[in-house]
């Protein structure tokens, strides 16, 4: 791909970036602007600000990728992250916002009374949160190095250096500016693009079979393969090899490849007739993703529903989602905001799928080749080609850098607000500065040293262990008077600990490949969030002197309208 | 938590004058801030009675009822959607349409219908505790 407009275009990026937030530094002045941005921000401004933040990484590339490699159940991710926000808006939006605290360890201290409980939820924060940064660094590298060839760690440390400059220096109040930007660069940066590659897909005859199972080749291609892989194919299959395909090395041989799996070592060619269905390839070194090691095909029911548990009640647990609603000034601002927010990623959402779509038809390859997330960002110079192809390759570019820099912001300033609060020794504008550093300088050092876990499973990872962790104590904490201090920490350790535990082992290759077993620790969700609640709810009941003694009033506070409140709120 | 400890009670006589910020947030087009005003009536709830509680039960439970409800037609509405595609192997473009595009509209308007809901709740338990 052409580097030469991309690299300005995210120059370009960065450079806004830090200037929009240097106008936020101008008018941040207390602590309170840095945390919530004194609460002033208004219900379109946040809205907007809400999803430039969530738009991640996975979502600006990582869903056209899965999507194009496993088909439509994919497009679950999308319809998870916007239903996410509609059971926020259901249980928390209103009364989170009323709750009046600057953060989760702040609710569960408001609700709870108990520092214990408050402490343990930091860390799940800080877990989450830094989980959740690891894939936005990842990606960001990766951006990076299919522009221009850059080495894997400079993207993810660019990005790094800008966040932490901008969070550090005009916290809340300079992000809701960036973000509410970000989002509509973003959403610029797929839909031009989109439209262009609509009609080039439309001029070219509009062909249909993206939807086909499996995808084809629709032009004879040759595919260079980077990494050794594994095919495993359903019906024999005839390409040229150049190169080496199960231990013996061929130059330009027609080979007719039998069912089954085959190794292909890296470096090797392959050429595919025009309509060859595209092989399904198996990396070799070690499946890191839950998705990935499961096929389209072998992907089952219970994976499915386990996504869905994931993504609709995660959503209200992620740390950077949840500080944003405490920004809004009032209940009912925090309410109509959450329907903007619906609006606005919904929209957004109906981008990826085109990508992959045509994904699917113009760039199959890419599931063979090493990274599908390039999907998005390779298919205007595959499409269109020469001058405009690369200009709008270097928008895409742009809005993914926008994708990183918004997520990682306000993750780390989630982060850094809990690290402020509860780890170092005094809170204060300088201490948040030294937090922001902390909470962006452990990842980074992560996903330099470990590497390589997709985009999209990462996060999916983070939305796990937030919906059995903190769901159950946002949901019970505000809805159930006898929720007491040890069931909420039982709860969110027996929840978030299983889930943890269990995405862990799956990475680390524990149980073997079609076991029902792996089904159950890669996509946790179904049995650890029910598990969470229940630790949550027995535990309680198990211990009922120890419910906080103002539970009456906290409760009057978090759900009484605003116009009620007098000495309650005091 | 409460700081004011007497147990006076008031009686309200006045007519609610809760239509005065109504009318003016329906001419702004917005809502007024969280502010306790010299002319809002004690109510129950403020000095933290028993009946006090009582009341805030029952938004709660109302509440509750509202959110619930949509959650139900949430789950109705998505819960069945992987158990069909999955029994229907051969309706891939059907897939596609729902999951790409034909999802995000009903949530949206569910959002609406909720927050449409939950405020009349509110607007309708203000008027409660206010005309006692």
């Amino acid at each position: 791909m052409n580097s030469s407009y991309a690299i300005p275009a995210v120059a370009l990026v960065v450079v806004a970036t830090v200037l929009v937030g240097a106008f936020g530094l101008r008018i941040s002045r207390t602590t309170s602007d840095f945390y919530v941005a004194s609460r002033t921000v208004g219900p379109r401004l946040n809205a907007t600000a809400i999803s430039g933040e969530y738009l991640s990484a996975a979502s600006f590339l990582g869903i056209a990728g899965l999507v194009l490699v496993q088909g439509p159940d994919m497009l679950w991710y999308p319809v998870g992250y916007t239903a996410g926000y509609l059971v926020l808006l259901l249980f928390v939006a209103a009364p989170l916002r009323r709750s009046g605290a600057y953060t989760l360890p702040d609710f569960a201290e408001a609700r709870l009374g108990s520092q214990a409980v408050r402490r343990l939820a930091g860390a799940f924060v800080v877990g989450v949160g830094w989980l959740y940064l690891l894939p936005q660094l990842q990606g960001a590298g990766l951006t990076l190095t299919v522009l221009t060839g850059a080495p894997d760690w400079l993207g993810g440390v660019i990005v790094a250096v800008v966040v932490t400059a901008t969070v550090a220096a005009g916290g809340m109040r300079s992000i809701t500016f960036v973000q509410a930007f970000q989002y509509w660069l973003k959403l610029t940066a797929l839909l031009v693009p989109a439209l262009f590659l609509v009609l080039t897909w439309q001029s070219d005859g509009a062909p249909r079979h993206a939807f086909d199972e499996p995808a084809s080749f629709r032009e004879q291609r040759v595919v260079r393969v980077d990494d050794s892989i594994d095919l495993k194919l359903d019906r024999p299959l005839s390409v040229t090899v150049t190169g080496t395909v199960d231990g013996r090395s061929h130059t330009g041989t027609r080979l007719e490849l039998t069912a089954g799996s085959h190794h292909i070592e890296r470096g090797t060619r392959l050429t595919f007739a025009r309509g060859a269905p595209v092989p399904e390839a198996e990396r070799s070194g070690g499946d890191l993703s839950p998705s990935q090691a499961e096929s389209r095909e072998e992907r089952p029911l219970y994976a499915t529903y386990g996504l869905i548990l994931a993504t609709f009640l995660g959503t209200m647990g992620l740390p950077h989602v949840v500080v944003r609603f405490y920004t809004s000034p009032h209940g009912v601002a925090a309410r109509r905001t959450t329907v903007a927010v619906l609006g606005l990623i919904g929209a957004f959402y109906l981008l990826p799928p085109v990508y992959g779509a045509l994904g699917r038809l113009y760039a199959p390859e890419l599931t063979l080749t090493g990274d599908p997330d390039a999907a998005v960002l390779l298919l205007p110079d595959r499409m269109i080609g020469g001058v405009g192809g690369d200009l709008l390759g270097a928008l895409v570019a742009g809005g993914a850098f926008a994708a990183f820099l918004s997520t990682a912001s306000g993750l780390t300033m989630a982060v850094a607000g809990v690290l402020t609060q509860d780890v170092l020794p005094s809170r204060g504008v300088r201490h948040f500065r030294l937090g922001t550093v902390l909470a962006m300088a452990v990842p980074l050092a992560a996903s330099v040293l470990v590497g390589g876990l997709p985009v999209a499973d990462a996060v999916g990872l983070a939305f796990a262990v937030s919906a059995s962790s903190f769901c159950p104590l946002l949901v019970l904490g505000i809805w159930w008077r006898r929720l007491t201090p040890p069931g909420a920490a039982a709860g969110m350790l027996v929840g978030g600990g299983s889930a943890l535990l269990a995405v862990a082992a799956t990475m680390a290759g524990y149980p073997g490949e079609g076991a029902a077993l792996h089904a159950l620790l890669a996509w946790p969700a179904l049995w650890s969030v029910p598990l969470g609640f229940l630790t949550m709810i027995l535990v309680s009941v198990a211990t009922p002197g120890r419910v906080p003694p103002g539970t009456a009033a906290v409760l009057a506070r978090f759900h009484l309208p605003e116009e009620l409140r007098t000495e309650v709120t005091a | 938590m409460p700081q004011d400890h007497t147990e006076r009670r008031v009686v309200v006589t006045g007519p609610p004058r809760q239509t005065l910020p109504h009318a003016r947030l329906r001419s702004r087009g917005r809502y007024p801030q969280a502010s306790s005003g010299p002319y809002r009536p004690r109510t129950e709830i403020d000095e933290q009675t028993t009946l006090g509680h009582t009341y805030v039960r029952s938004l709660m439970r109302t509440q509750l009822r509202a959110a619930l409800t949509v959650f139900a037609v949430l789950g109705l509405l998505v819960g069945p959607l992987p158990l069909l595609f999955a029994a229907m192997p051969d309706t891939r473009r059907l897939e596609w349409a729902v999951l790409g595009f034909g999802l995000y509209v009903p949530l949206v308007l569910l959002a609406r219908w909720y927050v449409r809901r939950a405020e009349r709740n509110e607007r309708d338990f203000v008027r409660l505790v206010e005309d006692r």
